[in-house]
């Protein structure tokens, strides 16, 4: 499913007061109603701020002050903040490519580890998954069930025994087996918990004795509705394991992932892929464009 | 789970105190940061905007700003305010008057059902109740396994559907319960988003199959502002009757889920503490707010003391203390039952005013650290030497730092400070017993 179709679900409501009046000169009741929507999609208050002191600075002072030239203004304001850099996935130092997807509980990184495989088979790669959440029940098997279901094989270890231990082993079998890239799934975990993400510290430090320089990309999945806590999250993953990458999730809901601005301004993280859907292939290339259009429509 | 937010307010009411009085300004000022802290806590919108109106009409009403004590008025007001948002009083889970009573979880995808699922069926079976799950999420790869998992390391059974007929099989799982010997049915549900029609339509046919007698939206407590557009949704279609907050151990400030009460007047029963099957708490409103405004959770303190603590053994050992009878064996002792009250960290929270402590702390990991090098050294011990540690010598001491991989030094420190502790305890003991200092609680 495209982000568009996903969006088409939610027009209407708060957008409607923004665009719908057909009156297009900005009032200050249309400047609270822009604020309301930006704050309302998740985007930190800190960055909200100066945006809404830009917007009125220009129709105060220089004369723009029709509703789709302020609009524009703003568009390309958020999207100055997501070109950060290049939005493609890393490529290996070395074959197979190693990427870890890593992220706190419930954000869905089984799943996107799963249609990431399918989105690399389907481009003509070898990948191979890695089965490392040891700790929740059943993880191992829904990773195995998506597997069988995409036609990709999947290393999997014991229920509890070492992630570090499943990762090594699966990059040495794409090594053996000629893979072209091994994606390792992890366990959910709370960047509060020091000694899980010492585990995950670990997990990168073992990826890289199993092959020079892995891995080459580390993906943190954040959950689409989450709020302010996701710039939080960042922060942690990244000091831990340097995350090279984001994947955001849930985007087929009426949440917009505005936490994602904030992340981008301050540590320079890019959104790579979207998650827009529960099916194998709901998974689509960064589009800054279209994140920021999707959060602000055009009419 | 909520210190920023009451970092925030704390700083803002410090910055108050100290003024002889507030003036409007200052007012504005706190009002403001009241208004940042809150939407960083991912309070909705909505909500704040009433919230700062209230307090500030109350504040002008009780004549804050001719008050002396103007800034105490204002934190009181934010508590009451902040009290009444989560919802008054705690709202306990229902009951059918004619067993099984049947709970359904449902909510948006990796909220956190399935786990809940576990640890309501725990936290019910210690109460007296013989719970059955049912697993009826028949979309996600593998839910069916991961709550045949949980059953198993519970000893629980769980019915499984058919994917054609979920909502009869459920109807029938419940029919059969009593006749099985069971007084509680939970049903898990599949994640689905509110604006997913036949996913709806799906779950609203479970519910009328299965005419639970308490629903309950199982929402993130890391969720953003949308969670309230999805509480609303829900609600408008399903006999929501009850939240739970998952994740709460998380640093997320939680706002959002402290807003589905405020409007859509949902009340919040439970709480998801840690991945573990006994992570669940029921929740409360007024030590909520409390927690918020950095004044400590002392009654969850007191009540996880009671749950995991012996009371006769902190009884006897509290004797043994006064009469410097305390010996490293039983100190061990004393660890592992503080152990199982939870992270040090999340215990320092609860608090009054440690929360500041707390945080200087890395998550109570350094202390966490200490007490695990303090439970090895005296691990390492023999029976003989942790009853009498005027035993232990150089070669003693060596051997029990290679056993505990720790240096002779921070033996040494321990076996001081013990020593030190055991002879402030003789003098508190020997105070209470000619009765220039009453203990209340502890034997005389």
């Amino acid at each position: 499913m495209s982000l568009f179709a996903g969006l088409a679900k939610t027009r209407g409501g708060l957008l409607a007061r923004l665009f719908g009046s057909g009156e297009p000169k900005v009032t200050p009741e249309w400047l609270e109603a822009l604020e309301e929507a930006l704050l309302r999609a998740d985007v930190a208050v800190t960055l909200v701020d100066p945006v809404m002191a830009q917007a009125r600075d220009l129709v105060a002072h220089e004369g723009i002050d029709t509703v789709p030239k302020v609009l524009d203004a703003v568009r390309q304001a958020l999207m100055a903040v997501l070109a950060t850099r290049d939005l493609s996935l890393n490529a290996g130092a070395a074959a197979p490519r190693v990427i870890l997807v890593v992220g706190v509980n419930g954000s869905g990184k089984t799943t996107t580890a799963a249609k990431l495989a399918k989105r690399l088979k389907d481009a003509g790669e070898r990948p191979l998954l890695a089965a490392a959440d040891t700790f929740r029940a059943a993880a191992i098997e829904q990773l195995q069930t998506w597997a069988a279901r995409i036609g990709v094989p999947v290393i999997a270890g014991k229920p509890n025994g070492d992630p570090a231990a499943v990762v090594f082993d699966a990059i040495g079998a794409g090594i053996a087996r000629g893979a072209t890239t091994v994606i390792a799934d992890t366990a959910g975990r709370l960047h509060t918990k020091g000694h899980l993400m010492d585990e995950l510290g670990k997990i990168v430090r073992v990826a890289g004795r199993a092959r020079d320089g892995a891995p080459d990309e580390v993906l943190l999945v954040l959950d689409g509705t989450a709020g302010q806590n996701a710039i939080q999250q960042a922060r942690q993953f990244t000091a831990t394991a340097s995350v090279t990458g984001l994947v955001v999730t849930k985007l087929d809901g009426t949440a917009k992932g505005g936490a994602v601005f904030a992340i981008a301004s301050e540590l320079g993280l890019p959104v790579k892929l979207l998650g827009v859907g529960e099916k194998a292939d709901d998974l689509v290339p960064m589009d800054p464009r279209a994140f920021v259009d999707a959060l602000l429509p055009r009419a | 789970m909520f210190e920023q937010l009451s970092e925030k307010l704390t700083a803002t009411f410090e910055k108050l105190q100290g003024r002889p009085r507030v003036t409007e300004a200052d007012l504005e000022g706190a009002l403001r940061d009241v208004r940042v802290a809150l939407l960083e806590a991912d309070v909705s919108l909505k909500v704040v905007r009433q919230l700062v109106a209230t307090v500030k009409e109350r504040a002008l009403g009780e004549k804050v700003l001719e008050s002396i004590s103007g800034a105490q008025q204002v934190v009181k007001i934010v508590h009451d305010a902040l009290v009444e948002m989560l919802g008054g009083a705690a709202a306990p889970l229902a009951r059918a008057e004619r067993p099984p009573t049947v709970i359904l979880l449902v909510g948006l995808q990796g909220s956190g059902k399935t786990t809940t699922a576990g640890k309501l069926a725990s936290l019910l079976r210690k109460q007296g109740r013989k719970p059955l799950l049912v697993a009826a999420d028949v979309y996600r790869p593998a839910a069916i396994d991961q709550l045949r998992a949980l059953g198993k390391q519970l000893g629980l059974p769980v019915v499984t559907v058919r994917a054609e007929a979920v909502a009869g099989d459920v109807a029938a799982a419940i029919g059969a319960a009593s006749a099985d010997g069971h007084d509680l049915v939970i049903v898990d549900t599949a994640g689905r988003l509110h604006i997913d029609e036949a996913m709806m339509a799906e779950v609203e046919a479970v519910v009328a199959a299965a005419e639970p007698h308490e629903t309950l939206l199982v929402v993130d407590a890391m969720a953003g502002q949308d969670a309230v557009e999805s509480a609303t949704a829900f609600k408008a279609r399903l006999p929501i009757t009850g939240l739970v907050l998952t994740k709460m151990d998380s640093d997320a400030r939680g706002g959002a889920a402290l807003s589905i009460r405020a409007v859509s007047g949902i009340p919040v029963k439970l709480l998801g503490t840690s991945e573990k099957l006994d992570g669940i708490e029921l929740f409360h409103p007024d030590r909520l707010a409390q927690r918020i405004l950095g004044m400590g959770d002392i009654l969850t303190l007191v009540e996880r003391a009671q749950e995991h603590v012996d009371a006769k053994m902190a009884e006897a050992q509290a004797k043994k203390m006064l009469e410097a009878r305390f010996t490293f064996e039983d100190f061990y002792a004393q660890l592992q039952q503080i152990k199982k009250m939870g992270p040090l960290g999340d215990l320092l929270k609860m608090m009054p005013g440690m929360g500041q402590l707390a945080k200087q702390m890395p998550e109570g990991d350094q202390a966490e650290k200490e007490l695990r090098r303090i439970e090895a050294i005296i691990a390492s011990m023999t029976r003989a030497e942790r009853a009498d540690p005027s035993l232990l010598n150089g070669s003693r001491r060596k051997r029990i730092a290679a056993g505990s991989g720790t240096t002779v030094s921070e033996i040494n420190h321990l076996l001081k400070q013990f020593a030190e502790m055991q002879k402030l305890m003789k003098q508190v003991g020997g105070m209470a017993k000619s009765g220039r200092l009453r203990l209340p609680g502890l034997p005389r």
